[in-house]
């Protein structure tokens, strides 16, 4: 983490409530995002119980597993929960935009959003992606031909999660978080009720009062995916018995509604409390990330796309660890560039400094090594409070004149001396005598990936060109017990 | 090897056994009398291990050597801690093990073939009897002594001979100075010449991988057991190297009831436990700093407990909650005094050396002179003080 959360903490635990740490939302935020809420069997791997999903806070749709141990069940819960999310997902694919440059291409102007309650939601939404992809709707044991389609959504959704800046599947636990620091540790900010007891706490209470009471599973039972104990033990059970007596799903369908409308408000809640943030100047540029991908998902579905395999093959995972690594780095300076109190822990780290400019040498040129004629690079003096540990001849650039780069002349005593390198056509680019500057770093990165070599040229070090993924009946007949 | 003749066995090294006999007796009326009256609940492994990763918690270790229900102390004292499983997991844990040993072991004679890749021919399967009760703890210990040293010996004398399966071992390990019972919940099996644990856990392995929580938590449970079972065979005369730091886990595979198993190597945890053992401060030494009429009988008044309870220094921190059932009455204390701990430890460290939520802020604010082991801090929080005024302030105003 860093100190100012650290430091905004403290302040949380004083003040009564949570602090923020930023100063915009650094996630997009969809007109109708899709809300999704999944319970599972406790004991169980991958066992829906129930959800409540819906992208219509007045109209939360209500799915139950009255037998959880029942495989048709199951299925069927699948099938229903495809016919609410499939539409909302397909459904973003109308519009389209021209994508110019040399990868011309067209993009949709939409994209699905699907907000869940935390981490824990995430990694089931995995589970219930990679148990429904293999299936089939023919065969020994046909399922609904919704179901596997489904199955690959989900997939997508999850892996949009592993790379940083992604709007496409969200904790919502982990984007309060994000903007706001609470008086309590990281480990309760799992809770998503405690979390928005300390954000918003009721009139005339403190955000601590507000959070042990909103301890209490009976008041505010857990946002799943596991359900309390108790619960369990006193309500859904005698309700699955009741199921299995008389069959009626009644019982457990008013057991778990009452599970998850808490939930559900609160999910909203917060989707309101984030839509109160104006939005950071870079998501727009990562939202654009998240719908060329849905783009390209589109249309490989379209095409009888198969299943992602159970396994990653050399080639795909250097390039997705490639990608991955490059979103963190962008994720990361893009939220320091558009948001001060974010910068705010690198100033403090020295990584990074603000200041006032108080002399500029416009008309400075050297002789770059081989060069002939001098060229421009004009020399502009900051002073700042900050500890600056960037040492001469580091690579900074402009938080301000983002891409303008520079490096460290001189550093001394609260004065900096920067060389401006490029963005300098007709002196546009040199600020004056008095401006607030700052610079940084942190590189935003952006650079094109390098070629890795194609599936049939695995190097024999990586085990040499995998076999083609053939989808097989085994993983279509998989048992789910 | 000479497994408990190391330095860390502090028993071994500084007491004379005449010597640490009485002591025990003197400590064990004490920790009788701190109970109260009240019959001793068990250990297990899940204690020892939570135990072991809050080693510096006196109040932990005072309430579990002396066999106090931490729940009922909780629940008296008006913090009750959520714990508890939920019935379909038990169910499915237990039907999962019924499956695993149906058929007298069929299925976990397989798993361990392939696992160990041993030709095992014939297996003896042993089951110690399960029963409760204070009496019969010691004749069960006695029996799983009995049969796993019958094991080691025609181990050593056979070569790699027929395999022994022990069922429920009932197995004591040394905590705190103190001997206490684990749960015998694991299996240990020999086979060629080697002694394994076997745990068998109902959490799935999806395409050769499981959640990384529950395995570490595993990998935590079984070190417990292969420390105590080496213990055990130090004690009785055999070479405790005879024991594999290699457990074998058997876990339902992908969303099937069909179980698979791997070897789990517990090396890093065994070494931990050992370190963090040895790092508890003998209770002994914890006891004699304590009041002698102190009692944390449940016949007092909840204030009464309460006050007797603080007499014991808590080391709380936020991951206590999923360990320790004391977790909200230490946080609540941790709370009502302003400490750092309750923020978490990355919180503490990013913070480092302040103790007070009241120190970290007032050192912001300049309102309190920095010592000089905390000049560096202070400063770092002196700036951001002034860096988040100036911002947060701002957006104040915007929302």
């Amino acid at each position: 983490m860093s100190v100012v959360t650290s430091y905004a903490r403290a302040l949380a635990v004083r003040e009564g409530r949570a602090q923020p740490i930023a100063t915009v939302r650094h996630l997009h935020l969809a007109a109708d995002p899709l809300v999704f809420i999944p319970l599972r069997l406790a004991g169980e791997a991958a066992a829906p119980l129930g959800a409540m999903v819906g992208n219509d806070p007045a109209r939360p749709h209500l799915l139950v597993v009255p037998q959880p141990r029942n495989r048709d069940l199951r299925f069927a819960f699948m099938a229903e929960l495809a016919r609410i999310m499939l539409p909302y997902i397909e459904g973003r694919a109308a519009a389209t935009e021209t994508v110019p440059g040399k990868n011309e291409r067209e993009r949709y102007l939409d994209a699905p959003q699907v907000i869940v309650p935390g981490r824990g939601a995430v990694e089931f939404v995995r589970l219930l992606g990679r148990s429904t992809r293999f299936r089939r709707p023919d065969g020994p044991y046909p399922v609904d031909p919704a179901v596997p389609v489904l199955g690959q959504w989900l997939t997508y959704l999850y892996e949009r999660t592993e790379f940083a800046g992604s709007s496409a599947l969200v904790p919502m636990t982990e984007a309060l978080s994000l903007h706001w620091a609470t008086g309590q540790s990281p480990m309760e900010d799992a809770n998503l009720a405690t979390l928005l007891a300390w954000v918003c706490p009721p009139p005339g209470r403190t955000g601590q009062e507000a959070a042990a009471a909103a301890e209490d599973p009976v008041l505010w039972p857990p946002a799943g995916p596991d359900t309390d104990p108790g619960f369990d033990a006193r309500v859904l059970r005698p309700a699955i018995d009741a199921y299995d007596a008389s069959g009626s799903p009644e019982p457990v369908r008013e057991a778990l509604r009452g599970q998850l409308e808490p939930t559900w408000r609160l999910m909203w809640r917060a989707v309101e409390l984030l839509r109160g943030l104006p939005e950071a100047a870079s998501v727009g540029e990562r939202w654009a990330m998240d719908r060329d991908r849905y783009t390209r998902e589109v249309a490989r579905l379209a095409e009888g796309g198969p299943p992602r395999g159970r396994r990653d093959r050399a080639g795909s995972a250097a390039a997705r660890l490639w990608d991955m690594e490059s979103a963190r780095q962008s994720y990361d300076a893009q939220r320091a560039y558009d948001d001060p109190l974010v910068m705010a822990e690198h100033r403090a780290t020295g990584k990074a400094f603000a200041g006032e400019v108080v002399h500029v040498d416009r008309e400075r040129t050297i002789l770059l090594p081989g060069g002939k004629k001098p060229v421009s690079r004009p020399l502009v003096t900051v002073r700042t409070a900050d500890p600056v540990r960037l040492a001469p001849g580091k690579k900074v650039f402009s938080a301000h004149r983002r891409r303008q780069s520079g490096e460290i002349v001189e550093s001394d005593g609260g004065l900096v001396v920067v060389q401006l390198n490029d963005q300098l056509a007709k002196g546009a680019g040199v600020p004056g005598v008095g401006d607030a500057v700052c610079f940084t770093e942190l590189d935003l990165g952006g650079r094109i990936r390098p070629g890795f070599p194609a599936a049939e040229e695995t190097p024999w070090t990586h085990g040499g060109p995998p076999a083609a993924y053939e989808p097989t009946d085994e993983d279509a007949e998989e048992d789910w017990s | 090897m000479g497994f408990l003749t190391g330095p860390h066995d502090p028993a071994v090294r500084t007491d004379s056994r005449n010597d640490r006999e009485d002591r025990v007796s003197t400590s064990t009326e004490r920790l009788d009398a701190l109970r109260g009256g009240a019959a001793p609940v068990d250990h297990n492994a899940r204690t020892v291990a939570a135990l072991a990763g809050n080693p510096g918690c006196d109040r932990r270790a005072v309430l579990d050597a002396a066999g106090i229900s931490k729940r009922d102390t909780a629940v008296h004292l008006g913090h009750p801690a959520p714990f508890g499983q939920s019935p379909f997991a038990l169910a499915r844990a237990r039907s999962f093990e019924e499956l695993v040993k149906a058929d007298r072991c069929a299925h976990l004679l397989r798993l361990l073939r392939e696992t160990l890749g041993l030709p095992i021919p014939a297996i003896a399967y042993v089951d110690v009897p399960q029963a409760g009760g204070q009496a019969t703890r010691e004749l069960r210990h006695a029996r799983t002594r009995k049969e796993l040293r019958l094991a080691a010996e025609s181990a050593v004398r056979d070569g790699s001979g027929d395999g022994t399966l022990v069922d429920h071992p009932l197995l004591t390990l040394p905590v705190a100075g103190h001997e206490v019972y684990l749960d015998p919940a694991v299996l240990a099996v020999q086979a060629g010449g080697r002694f394994h644990i076997v745990e068998i856990k109902s959490f799935a392995v999806i395409d050769g991988a499981a959640d990384s929580a529950q395995v570490a938590a595993a990998s935590r449970l079984s070190a417990v057991y292969v420390y105590a079972l080496k213990a055990m065979f130090a004690a009785e005369g055999i070479d405790p190297g005879l024991v594999s730091h290699e457990v074998v886990l058997v876990c339902p595979k992908d969303f099937a009831n069909h179980p698979t198993a791997t070897l789990l190597d517990v090396r890093l945890q065994l070494a931990a436990l050992r370190r963090q053992l040895s790092r508890l401060t003998r209770i002994d030494r914890i006891l004699d700093r304590l009041p002698s009429d102190l009692t944390f009988s449940l016949e007092q008044s909840p204030a009464e407990l309460a006050r007797a309870v603080r007499t014991v220094e808590a080391r709380y921190a936020p991951e206590c909650l999923s360990t320790c059932e004391m977790a909200y009455f230490c946080r609540s204390d941790a709370r009502g005094c302003g400490s750092l701990e309750v923020l978490g430890r990355v919180t503490r460290d990013d913070l480092g050396g302040l103790d007070s939520v009241d120190a970290v802020l007032d050192l912001a604010a300049g309102d309190r002179r920095a010592s000089s082991e905390h000049a560096e801090i202070a400063e770092q929080l002196h700036h951001v003080h002034a860096i988040y005024r100036a911002h947060a302030t701002a957006e104040a105003v915007v929302a």
